[in-house]
């Protein structure tokens, strides 16, 4: 098996290898096919005859956007270490699998992240500063822009599976022309949430495409613990629904299967499961340790199909940027990241009081009465944000 | 080969000075040795030790098949437990934080919380459902909630608080060794705040699960807590103590569900003033209904000289950690509930 190919090592599942124990059968026609693509080898060289047809900016643009995520993501890092800000989950290592991915949408289309999608999220238009003013604990970082089609971040792994169906389902109804992407990990294909939701997007044919970053651990638990299925593309299978897996970690591979689904829904052929085959190469969030549970030579190993590495080879051998460009765009990189966290401590909000906005439209006296008496008690004992 | 060691030590005693996090495991760890039939299962519990470490070195000692790391899968882990809980074992099931177990909301509620109603007694399901709950650890959304009041409105579930740690070693023992299904829920302020030396050992007596336990007798108003906040209420009542020189009866809850009201109600018609604190929200929290069954009882209310106060959490969704421990109940504020309910009337 080609190195981060996912599939788990099983003992044959076939009812027929028991065949002189059993009454004689005949078989079920199904479509059982789980393909692979990859466009991009691990050293960054191109297979031409499937290269997509992307242009030079979109291609450059896709590259700076990977950079940048990876550099906020060492930045939030060393905010959070410090103290300035709380847990998140870093993208690192799966800026392909978004990126690639997310850049298959258009902005009338939906998108519904995990928590672990702030490639994505920067590929839509999300500010660096009102990620930091959430992570930092801040409620006014998660304002949506007007007209967005984005949801906010889903933290319950895998409860945001039958929200992007939904969302599908009412453009099916309103006969729209937009498609939903959801995003999750491996971890959440074991959730019912998602079960649940791959069954509607079947049997109501919706204009959804699944993106599942396998990332190969959901916090301790390796995708070969995580379930005793092949590969998790044919969990969707069974509900109908093709499964595809891509090289995750292959921007162009990414993104050509993910155009191939978006296409699909919006010519009305239904749902599409695509599994990234990627990995996650640092912690779950800043909570996490996991030098407690996984070896580092595995890490090492992934290490050199760094998503971005394979990607400036190929940007390179394309002629599309030099080392100077590529100096020259981590700097602007790093100075936006600068920027954005001048933007996001110059905005840090001081009032207690909102905490109670936006719980019901109405204002409930009763709460309206607990809110006085909180803020006339935190006037009275100098109870201030962040204390 | 390390099981066979840890046989050796069943009948030893010791005491040993610990926190909540490592009273808990070694609740677990004692119990395990006690009686084979206890595993603990659930999402990072075993190679991991548990986000918050609170299965640390289990999986070690007791192997993969008693310390089991499941798929991520609440409603399969809660729905697994019961199924093992039906065939023999006494299960452990860790849900990573309160705001998870959700997931699992239907298991708990229509199976958990019935079988023994519905085979008449014929099965019952001796499990415990861990959960880490509360606010003040700068935590994500959806890890800071104090959602007790499900459990508690949930007939057929005991909901089960600790508040220091040898009530959590103590309580999750007797929890484990109760034929019904607990909901155990760890106050994780509390998991590194303070430890407390105890006597622990795999054998030694375990009282069963107990009713409101006075942890203070006084004479002047009866405060009412449990979990983080019974030790923030500590604190503020060693002030009114001290600064105030009001006598506060202070009583713990461990036990939500079913609760004790005969020993609050007695206290209650001791003191004529009763303030309740917890960090739970205000409506439907555990306040209401300690302030109800004083009211029903025409002996207790009548015994009344103030109105009984809440301190709690306003009625909102918890917000993020910069602004959380503004939300809280605070010292203070137990402190000016309890002299408003002094001053009443005067």
């Amino acid at each position: 098996m080609e190195e981060g190919r996912s599939e788990r090592t099983v003992p044959s599942r076939r009812w027929s290898d028991r065949k002189e124990k059993q009454m004689p059968r005949s078989e079920v026609d199904w479509p059982n096919e789980v393909t692979y693509l990859q466009i991009l080898d691990a050293d960054g060289k191109v297979d031409e005859d499937l290269e997509p047809d992307l242009p030079k900016e979109t291609l450059i643009k896709l590259y700076k956007t990977m950079v940048l995520v990876r550099e906020f993501d060492a930045a939030r890092l060393r905010l959070q270490r410090q103290g300035e800000i709380g847990t998140f989950a870093p993208s690192t290592g799966q800026e392909a699998a978004q990126l690639g991915s997310i850049c298959a949408l258009k902005d009338s289309d939906w998108f519904v992240p995990s928590f672990r999608e702030t490639a994505a999220q920067v590929w839509r238009g999300a500010k660096l500063e009102n990620d930091l003013l959430y992570v930092a604990g801040f409620e006014e970082g998660m304002a949506l822009p007007e007209d967005t089609r984005d949801l906010p971040i889903s933290i319950p792994v895998g409860s945001q599976v039958p929200h992007a169906v939904g969302i599908a389902w009412a453009s099916k109804m309103r006969d729209e022309d937009t498609v939903t992407m959801c995003y999750f990990g491996d971890g959440a294909t074991s959730e019912g949430d998602f079960h649940e939701g791959l069954t509607f997007a079947g049997v109501f044919e919706v204009p959804v495409v699944f993106l599942n970053q396998n990332n190969h651990w959901a916090i301790s638990v390796p995708r070969e613990r995580q379930t005793a299925s092949k590969t998790l593309a044919q969990k969707a299978l069974a509900y109908g629904i093709p499964g595809v897996q891509v090289d995750g970690n292959d921007v162009l591979a990414v993104y050509a299967a993910t155009k191939e689904a978006v296409d699909r829904a919006r010519d009305g052929d239904g749902p599409t499961m695509i599994e990234a085959l990627t990995y996650r190469m640092g912690i779950h969030t800043t909570a996490d340790d996991p030098t407690k549970y996984r070896e580092e030579s595995e890490v090492e190993k992934w290490r050199e199909r760094d998503p971005i590495d394979r990607m400036r080879v190929y940007l390179m051998d394309k002629g599309h940027m030099d080392e100077d460009d590529d100096e020259a765009w981590r700097e602007e990189a790093k100075k936006e990241i600068k920027a954005a966290i001048e933007r996001y401590r110059d905005n840090v909000p001081d009032d207690l009081g909102s905490m109670f906005e936006h719980t019901v439209a109405e204002r409930d006296p009763y709460l309206e009465r607990q809110r006085k008496e909180l803020m006339d008690y935190w006037e009275r004992a100098g109870v201030e944000v962040g204390h | 080969m390390a099981l066979e060691l840890a046989e050796a030590e069943k009948g030893k005693t010791e005491t040993v000075e610990m926190n909540v996090i490592e009273a808990i495991n070694r609740a677990m760890d004692d119990e395990m040795l006690h009686d084979d039939t206890v595993l603990i299962l659930g999402e990072d519990v075993g190679k991991d030790g548990g986000i918050f470490r609170v299965t640390d070195g289990l999986m070690d000692k007791y192997g993969k098949e008693r310390v089991i790391d499941t798929p991520l899968a609440e409603s399969g882990i809660a729905g697994t437990a019961i199924g093992l809980a039906v065939n023999g074992m006494r299960p452990i099931a860790e849900f990573q934080f309160s705001g998870f177990s959700y997931q699992a909301f239907h298991q708990f509620e229509s199976h958990a919380a019935r079988m023994r109603k519905r085979t008449q007694g014929g099965i019952t399901l001796p499990l415990v459902m861990r959960m880490p709950y509360g606010a003040g650890v700068r935590a994500l959304e959806h890890h800071s909630e104090s959602r007790e009041t499900y459990w508690i409105h949930t007939p057929g579930l005991k909901c089960v608080i600790p508040s220091s740690p040898r009530k959590a070693y103590w309580l999750l023992r007797a929890s484990v060794r109760d034929p019904d299904p607990v909901m155990w829920m760890e106050p994780k302020y509390l998991y590194r705040r303070g430890k407390e030396e105890f006597e622990v050992g795999p054998d030694i007596g375990i009282d069963p699960l107990p009713g409101a336990l006075i942890e203070q007798e006084g004479d002047d108003v009866t405060v009412v807590s449990y979990g983080a906040s019974f030790q923030v209420a500590a604190k503020a009542c060693e002030t009114l103590e001290e600064e105030k020189g009001i006598s506060v009866e202070l009583i713990d809850i461990p036990v939500l569900s079913p609760y004790d009201s005969e020993t609050v109600n007695k206290s209650v018609r001791k003191t004529g003033r009763c303030v309740v604190f917890h960090e739970a929200h205000r409506t439907l929290g555990m306040g209401a209904e300690i302030a109800a069954r004083i009211t029903e009882e025409e002996e207790t209310l009548f015994r009344l000289e103030a109105p009984v106060v809440r301190v709690t959490a306003p009625d909102i969704i918890v917000p993020l950690l910069t602004r959380e421990m503004a939300y809280l109940p605070d010292q203070g504020r137990l402190v000016e509930a309890v002299e408003k309910v002094m001053d009443y009337g005067s």
